[in-house]
């Protein structure tokens, strides 16, 4: 066996060390301050005047019925999601069986689970690349407000502070019938919203 | 086929021929050794026919203020047996200890867990540097006086 010193191990470089450090300090620095939620349907009210169907009307119950969840369990919320897309709870009742393992097919991400600053560059870089329109289902304590973490040093108090929240989940983890309630209220956010208005800006992250 | 937990008088005993003022303190399960004689207990804790102990379980630390405690578990798969070793490191700003990397490659990530969250060198290591906090990260969290 050769000496542990002579065999080739899979170490990073420490360049690329030092800059993800100081991409997440970066990022740190820039999130003093939750992200404002996508609320601008709520003003709305219901529209008048038009008994036909409107576009917006066909194009949010198509995407409410056709939601494509991103792949992303952080903790054990998670399991409540497998638990959720599993076949005793069945989450193909509402055309989101199939979780994409890419952002560009994903049209909602369900942030399960305790969200680290290291992970945070991470979960930022998906949702960036996720395509528009694009929802986002915080759930559990810890997705919400960093939970029982919400003092520690490396843990975010909050995705809203990374990306911007439509639907909260409390919960412990939450039940899969929490996690559907909430589904089914973001598809009425989806109903609801204006296909074309409210879009939000996050600045770049590189 | 349980584990038995060696004393620490009587390993004590069987060190004090070979290496004389090694070992310290000596508990009911553990022995603590001087910092400067880690390197060669620990070799001749794995290697000797007396002892081997070819795993380590763990390799752990514990901030008492006045000093630190670098905190080995061992097994031996041959002879059934564990043992603990301790090492006390005074000093906050530049508390060291020789690695024990070159006799069990596991105190690699280990050893690297201890120097990100309590800020403890271990001379000789082959990769020394944060593994679960990143690069620029001000302090080591779990000690003591950490904020």
């Amino acid at each position: 066996m050769p000496a542990y010193d002579q065999l080739i191990l899979p170490y990073s470089s420490a360049d690329a060390d030092i800059e993800e450090g100081k991409l997440i300090e970066d990022l740190i620095a820039r999130s003093r301050s939750p992200i404002p939620d996508p609320d601008a349907w709520l003003s709305g009210g219901p529209r008048a005047g038009i008994v036909l169907t409107t576009v917006d009307q066909a194009l949010g119950w198509a995407r409410s019925r056709s939601l494509w969840p991103m792949l992303f369990g952080l903790a054990c919320c998670a399991f409540e999601m497998m638990a959720a897309a599993g076949n005793r709870w069945d989450i193909s009742r509402f055309g989101m069986e199939i979780f994409r393992p890419s952002p560009r097919q994903a049209d909602m991400m369900i942030v399960a689970g305790t969200l680290t600053w290291k992970m945070a560059p991470a979960v930022r870089r998906l949702y960036d690349q996720m395509a528009e329109p694009k929802w986002v289902l915080a759930m559990g304590a810890c997705a919400i407000s960093g939970g029982t973490f919400s003092e520690s040093y490396a843990v975010v108090p909050g995705v809203n502070r990374v990306i911007p929240v439509d639907v909260y989940v409390p919960g412990c983890p939450p039940r899969p019938e929490g996690l559907y309630y909430g589904l089914m209220e973001l598809h009425q956010k989806i109903q609801k919203a204006d296909s074309l208005k409210g879009k939000l800006h996050l600045p770049r992250l590189d | 086929m349980g584990l038995k937990a060696l004393a620490g008088a009587e390993v004590a005993g069987k060190l004090a021929t070979a290496l004389p003022g090694a070992v310290t303190e000596s508990g009911a399960a553990s022995i603590t050794v001087d910092s400067k004689a880690l390197a060669s207990v620990m070799r001749v804790l794995k290697e000797s026919p007396e002892f081997e102990f070819n795993y380590l379980n763990s390799v752990t630390a514990a901030d008492y203020i006045e000093y630190f405690e670098v905190v080995y578990h061992l097994t031996s798969m041959k002879k059934k047996q564990t043992l603990t070793v301790k090492v006390k490191v005074s000093g906050r700003e530049n508390p060291r200890v020789p690695s024990v990397t070159h006799l069990w490659q596991g105190a690699d990530y280990q050893e690297r867990e201890v120097y990100d969250l309590m800020g403890i060198h271990f001379d000789g290591h082959p990769n020394l540097k944060r593994i679960a906090l990143w690069e620029g990260f001000k302090g080591h969290p779990l000690r003591r006086d950490f904020l």
